[in-house]
C-alpha cells in the first residue's frame, strides 16, 4: 500500500536534525539558535511518528512522546523569549558572546 | 513509476528540507523566522501524509500558531528586523559544516545499514483511542505524565511572567 520505505523517512528526520545542528553551531543570536532548537526538536518528533507508524502500529507510545514533546517545547519557547527579553533589556544585545556577567 | 502517494512524500520532504535549510542560512532574522514557518507547515504536511490527522492539527495550532509568532514577537521586541545580520566567521562555518557533514554521513550509513523493515500491520490513531489510552491510569496510559505536563505548562507560564516583567526601582520614586 505505502511504497516509500521508513529509511527515507528517517533520511528526512537526520538531515532535518543536522539542519538544525548546522543552525545552532554557525550562529550566535539567541532567537536564531533558538529557531535551531525547534527544527531538531521537529526532526525527533518525525522519528518518533515514523518508528511508531511502521514498525509498532499496534501502539501509540510513539505519538503520546510527540505530543509531550510537543507540549514541553511550547513551554521552552516561552520560558526563552522571557529570558531572551530580559536579557536585551540588561544589555541591549541577544547575542551570547555579549553575555559575559557570568563568566569566570 | 512513483505512485501518487510516493510524489507527495518526495515533495514534501523536499518543501521541508530546503525551508530548513534556508531558515538557518537566511541574513535577515525575520525571513528566517518565515522560512521556519513554511519547514513546521511542511512537517505538518508529513503528519498529514502519514494519516496522523489529529497530530497535524496540533502542529499547527502549537507551532505555527503559537511558537512562530511567540519568535516574531520576540524578534520585533529586541532587533531591527530588517538589518543584515553577520554571517559567522569562515574558520566556524567550515568546522560547523565539517561536523555536520560527517555527523550526517556517520547517522545515515547506521540508518542505513540497519535497513528498517515495516511490518506492513494497519495503524490506527483514532482521536478516540488517543483520548482513552491519554487518560487511562493502567499500565498503558499517560495520566501521569498528562497531569505533570499541566503543571509544568503553569509553572512555565508563572516563571515567563516572574522573569520578564519590568522590576522598578522604590528609590526612583
Amino acid at each position: 500500500m505505502n511504497q516509500v520505505p521508513l529509511s527515507h523517512i528517517l533520511f528526512v528526520s537526520t538531515a532535518l536534525f543536522f539542519i538544525g545542528i548546522y543552525g545552532l553551531f554557525s550562529r550566535r543570536n539567541l532567537v536564531c539558535m533558538l529557531m535551531a532548537v525547534e527544527l531538531i526538536l521537529n526532526s525527533v518528533n518525525i522519528n518518533f511518528v515514523a518508528f511508531n507508524k511502521y514498525l509498532y502500529p499496534d501502539r501509540l507510545d510513539g505519538f503520546f512522546f510527540v505530543v509531550f514533546i510537543i507540549t514541553i517545547a511550547a513551554a521552552e519557547a516561552a520560558v526563552a523569549i522571557a529570558i531572551i527579553i530580559n536579557l536585551y533589556r540588561n544589555h541591549r544585545s541577544i547575542d551570547v558572546e555579549d553575555a559575559t556577567n557570568m563568566k569566570f | 513509476m512513483m505512485s501518487a502517494n510516493a510524489v507527495i512524500f518526495y515533495m514534501l520532504s523536499v518543501f521541508v528540507l530546503s525551508a530548513g535549510i534556508l531558515s538557518v542560512t537566511s541574513r535577515k532574522i525575520f525571513r528566517s523566522a518565515i522560512w521556519l514557518l513554511f519547514s513546521l507547515m511542511g512537517i505538518a504536511g508529513l503528519y498529514f501524509w502519514m494519516e496522523l490527522d489529529f497530530l497535524a492539527a496540533v502542529q499547527i495550532a502549537v507551532y505555527v500558531g503559537g511558537i512562530v509568532v511567540l519568535i516574531i514577537f520576540s524578534i520585533f521586541l529586541t532587533e531591527q528586523s530588517g538589518r543584515e545580520m553577520q554571517g559567522p566567521p569562515l574558520a566556524r562555518n567550515i568546522f560547523s559544516l565539517l561536523a555536520v557533514a560527517f555527523g550526517f554521513v556517520l547517522t545515515w550509513l547506521l540508518i542505513y545499514r540497519y535497513g528498517f523493515h515495516a511490518g506492513g500491520r494497519k495503524f490506527d490513531p483514532g482521536v478516540g483511542r488517543i483520548g482513552s489510552q491519554m487518560l487511562a491510569t493502567d499500565g498503558q496510559g499517560y495520566a501521569l505524565p498528562f497531569e505533570l505536563a499541566s503543571v509544568l505548562l503553569l509553572s512555565a507560564m508563572i516563571g515567563c511572567i516572574v522573569i520578564a516583567m519590568k522590576t522598578t526601582k522604590k528609590s526612583d520614586a
